[in-house]
C-alpha cells in the first residue's frame, strides 16, 4: 500500500486545534491528495482536550490515525503534551508549544497558525498551497497576521 | 448543472450537499450531536432548513412536506429518533410522495451523547430501507440515492451515519445534474395516508410488500460493492467500519454493503462461499452477523468487548486476531467543563451548597454533575429533569422531597419541557416543586443554534418567541420567578432557598446569554429591531 502521512493536532477547547487541522488539510487538498480529517466534536468545546486527525497521501481509508502511527504530533498546550504522546510512532515528529514565543505574535490567538509554520518545514508542500489554504481560512482582516505567525513557526529550524 | 470540481466536504456538508442538487424543499431537524452541521449547511447554500422544537415535530413536518409531493428531510442524533418514533413506525405505512430521507446520525463511542444505541435497528423495527455511507464521497451518492428509492418504492428512507462520517471531512466530486423533484402538488389518497385500523392493515401488507421488492433489487445493486483481494479472508462491512478493514487488512476481499436493509442476502451467502474464512466487522450491535446468521450462514463475528465504542485499525487487528486482551487505556485528557464566567455556575454553586437533590437534563449543563459542583443526581433524556424530579417528590419521605429541584436549559425546555409543566400542575407533588429553567438564550451544547424561544429561526431571521413565563402562567403555575443571575450568587441561593421552602409549585427563569454568544445574540437582535418581522 502507498505510504500515507499521519498528522495528529491535539490542545484544548479554544485554542483553535480545529482551525489548524482546516488549513493543514486544506494546503494538502489543494496539492492534489487524497486527504482524510477527522476530529470529535461536542463536549470538547468546553475546554477540554481536543485532537484532530489528519491523514493524507495516494489513497486514505480509515479517517483516523492509528494509535502510535502518527508521523507528526503537534500540541498546542503544554499539559497536552504526554497526554498525547502515545499517538507518535517511534522515530515521529513532536512539536511542542515552547517552539514558538508567544510574545513574539501579533496576536496570541495566531499561536496556533505559528505552530502549523513549524511543522510545514516537515512537510513536502509548497509556500503556495500553505497560502491559499491561510487565504481559504481566514478573513481578509485576519489573514494578515496569521500569514506572520505562519512564517514566525517556519523559522524554527526543523531538527 | 452543477460543478463537479472536487470539494472538500464533511459526510454533514456532504448531504446537504446532495439534497440541495436533488432539490429538496423542505429540511427539518432538531439540532443534535453529530447531525448538527447538515441543516447549518443545508441552509448556508441555499437550501431551505428550519429547527423544529424536537425530532418528532421536525419528522411530522417533513412527512406533511413529501405528502404535499416535495423532497424533504429529517435530521437528527440518534437518540433524537426515540423521539421521533412514534411517526417514524406509520410513515413507513403510510408512504410518501415526494421522497422522504430520515438521517439519524449515531455517536458509537458517545463523543457527546447519554448512550450508544444503534439505530440501524430502527430500519428493521419500522420496515424502512437504510443506506450506510462510509465516508463523504458515499454520504452525497446515497442521500441521492436514498431519494431516488424513496421515490420509485414511495417510502421514507434511512440515512443512517456515525460520527466519523459526520465529521471527516474527504474530497467529494458532486454530480453534474440529478433530475429535479415534480412539483409539489396534493393528490388526494385517504386509503394510503389515514391510517384508520381499516387501511393500516392493508397498507402494513404494502409496506411489507415494498421491501421485498427492495430486498430482490438490493441483490444486484450498486450500492453494494465486492473488493476482489485474496480468497484466504473474506470481509463484510458496512460504514466506517470498513475504512478500518480495508487499511488494517490489505489483502482480503471485501463485501462493502451499502443498502443495510433490506439486506442482500444471495450476494452475501455468494460472498461467504467465495473465501475461506469470512468475519463481519461492523461497529456497535451484532445487526449484520445476527442476520446473517439467521439464514443459517457461517461467519465469524467481533468479540463482545469490542460492540462498546468506535472501531478502528487497531481494533480490526485485534478481531481478527481473536485477541481479547485488555486494551491499551489512553492517557485522560482534560474534560469539559462550564465556562469561567458561565451563568449556570452560579445555579450549580447554590444546589450544590443547599444539598439539593438536583434532577437533571442534557446540555452544556450537565457539566454540573463534575466538580467543582457535584451538583447533578439524575440525567436521562431531554425533557427528564423535570418529571423525574415529579417523580421524586412524590415518594420520597417530605425532608427529601423538599430538596429535589428539576434543572433544565432553555432550548431542552422547548424541545420537551412543556409536557413537565404540564403534568406538574395535572399531578402536584404534595411538598410542592422547584423548576429552574437555564435561560441562556441559545442551544449552547450543539454549537448555539436557535430554538423557539430565541424569537429567531435557524439562519438567524426573526419570528415568533415563546415566552416561558406567559405559558407557565398559562398553565397556571402561580411562583414564577425571572433573574438576571448578576455577579452575586447570593441573591439567586436566597430565591432558590425561599422557593424550596414555599411547598408550592415554582418555576424560576435564571436567564443569561451563554458568553460565548452574547456578543453575537446582541447583533441578532439588532436586526431584528429593524426588521421587526413577527408573524401573528
Amino acid at each position: 500500500m502507498k505510504k500515507v502521512t499521519n498528522v495528529v493536532i491535539a490542545g484544548l477547547g479554544g485554542q483553535g486545534v480545529i482551525k489548524a487541522s482546516d488549513i493543514l488539510c486544506e494546503a494538502v487538498f489543494h496539492c492534489g491528495f487524497e486527504v482524510k480529517k477527522s476530529e470529535v466534536h461536542g463536549m470538547s468545546q468546553r475546554g477540554g482536550s481536543v485532537c484532530s486527525d489528519i491523514r493524507f497521501g495516494e489513497q486514505v481509508f480509515s479517517p483516523m490515525v492509528p494509535p502510535g502511527e502518527a508521523d507528526f504530533l503537534l500540541v498546542l498546550a503544554p499539559d497536552q503534551v504526554e497526554v498525547n504522546r502515545h499517538q507518535l510512532r517511534p522515530g515521529g515528529v513532536l512539536l511542542t508549544p515552547d517552539l514558538v514565543d508567544p510574545a513574539k505574535l501579533a496576536n496570541r490567538k495566531s499561536f496556533n497558525v505559528a505552530l502549523l509554520g513549524t511543522l510545514s518545514n516537515h512537510l513536502d508542500i509548497p509556500a503556495q498551497a500553505w497560502d491559499k489554504a491561510l487565504q481559504a481560512c481566514f478573513p481578509e482582516k485576519l489573514l494578515e497576521v496569521n500569514r506572520q505567525a505562519f512564517e514566525l513557526g517556519k523559522q524554527v529550524p526543523a531538527k | 448543472m452543477n460543478s463537479t470540481e472536487r470539494q472538500l466536504l464533511s459526510g454533514d456538508e456532504a448531504i446537504a450537499l446532495a439534497c440541495l442538487h436533488a432539490g429538496v424543499g423542505l429540511g427539518a431537524g432538531y439540532p443534535g450531536t453529530p447531525s448538527t452541521e447538515i441543516l447549518e449547511y443545508f441552509s448556508t447554500i441555499g437550501g431551505k432548513a428550519q429547527w423544529s422544537p424536537n425530532e418528532k415535530v421536525a419528522l411530522e413536518v417533513a412527512i406533511g412536506a413529501a405528502f404535499g409531493g416535495a423532497r424533504a428531510l429529517a435530521t437528527m442524533k440518534h437518540v433524537g429518533l426515540n423521539v421521533a418514533a412514534d411517526p417514524l413506525f406509520t410513515v413507513a405505512y403510510t408512504g410518501v410522495s415526494g421522497g422522504l430521507v430520515i438521517v439519524s446520525a449515531d455517536d458509537p463511542g458517545m463523543a457527546s451523547s447519554q448512550n450508544e444505541q444503534d439505530n440501524r435497528r430502527y430500519a428493521v423495527a419500522a420496515g424502512l430501507p437504510m443506506l450506510e455511507p462510509s465516508d463523504s464521497q458515499e454520504a452525497y451518492d446515497f442521500t441521492l440515492a436514498a431519494y431516488e428509492i424513496s421515490e420509485r418504492w414511495q417510502i421514507p428512507v434511512l440515512l443512517r451515519v456515525t460520527t466519523r462520517v459526520c465529521h471527516t471531512q474527504t474530497p467529494v466530486r458532486p454530480r453534474a445534474s440529478v433530475p429535479a423533484p415534480k412539483p409539489a402538488q396534493f393528490l388526494r389518497d385517504v386509503k394510503s395516508r389515514v391510517m384508520i385500523p381499516a387501511y393500516a392493515r392493508i397498507a402494513h401488507k404494502r409496506l411489507r410488500e415494498k421491501l421485498s421488492e427492495i430486498a430482490v433489487w438490493n441483490q444486484s445493486s450498486a450500492l453494494n460493492t465486492v473488493v476482489e483481494g485474496g480468497k484466504k479472508l473474506g470481509i463484510i462491512a458496512s460504514g466506517v467500519a470498513y475504512m478500518h478493514a480495508r487499511e488494517a487488512l490489505p489483502d482480503a476481499s471485501f463485501l462493502k454493503l451499502g443498502l443495510t436493509h433490506p439486506l442482500p442476502m444471495d450476494q452475501i451467502e455468494k460472498f461467504i462461499h467465495s473465501v475461506e474464512r469470512c468475519v463481519v466487522l461492523e461497529e456497535g450491535d451484532p445487526y449484520l452477523v445476527d442476520s446473517i446468521r439467521a439464514q443459517s450462514l457461517d461467519v465469524e463475528s467481533k468479540p463482545e468487548m469490542f460492540r462498546f465504542g468506535e472501531l478502528n485499525v487497531d481494533r480490526v487487528r485485534r478481531i481478527l486476531a481473536g485477541d481479547i486482551s485488555p486494551e491499551p487505556v489512553k492517557p485522560p485528557g482534560k474534560p469539559p467543563q462550564l465556562c469561567e464566567g458561565c451563568s449556570h455556575r452560579v445555579v450549580f454553586e447554590a444546589l450544590r451548597d443547599m444539598d439539593c437533590i438536583v434532577a437533571g437534563d442534557i446540555g452544556c449543563y450537565t457539566l454540573g454533575v463534575l466538580p467543582p459542583f457535584s451538583a447533578m443526581d439524575t440525567c436521562v433524556c431531554m425533557g427528564a429533569s423535570i418529571t423525574a424530579g415529579l417523580g421524586l417528590r412524590h415518594v420520597l419521605p417530605p425532608e427529601q422531597a423538599k430538596r429535589v429541584v428539576s434543572v433544565i436549559g432553555d432550548s431542552t425546555f422547548v424541545h420537551s419541557g412543556i409536557t413537565g409543566l404540564v403534568e406538574m400542575i395535572y399531578n402536584p407533588p404534595p411538598t410542592g416543586h422547584v423548576v429552574i429553567i437555564l435561560d441562556n438564550g441559545t442551544t449552547a451544547m450543539t454549537g448555539h443554534q436557535e430554538h423557539a424561544g430565541t424569537g429567531r429561526k435557524l439562519e438567524h431571521s426573526a419570528t415568533g418567541k415563546v415566552i416561558y413565563e406567559d405559558l407557565a402562567r398559562s398553565m397556571g403555575i402561580q411562583n414564577i420567578h425571572t433573574t438576571g443571575l448578576g455577579k452575586d450568587s447570593a441573591e439567586f441561593a436566597e430565591l432558590l432557598k425561599q422557593c424550596l421552602g414555599n411547598g408550592k409549585l415554582n418555576l424560576i427563569i435564571a436567564r443569561r446569554p451563554c458568553i460565548l454568544v452574547a456578543k453575537y445574540i446582541r447583533e441578532y437582535e439588532k436586526c431584528t429591531a429593524l426588521q421587526e418581522v413577527r408573524p401573528t
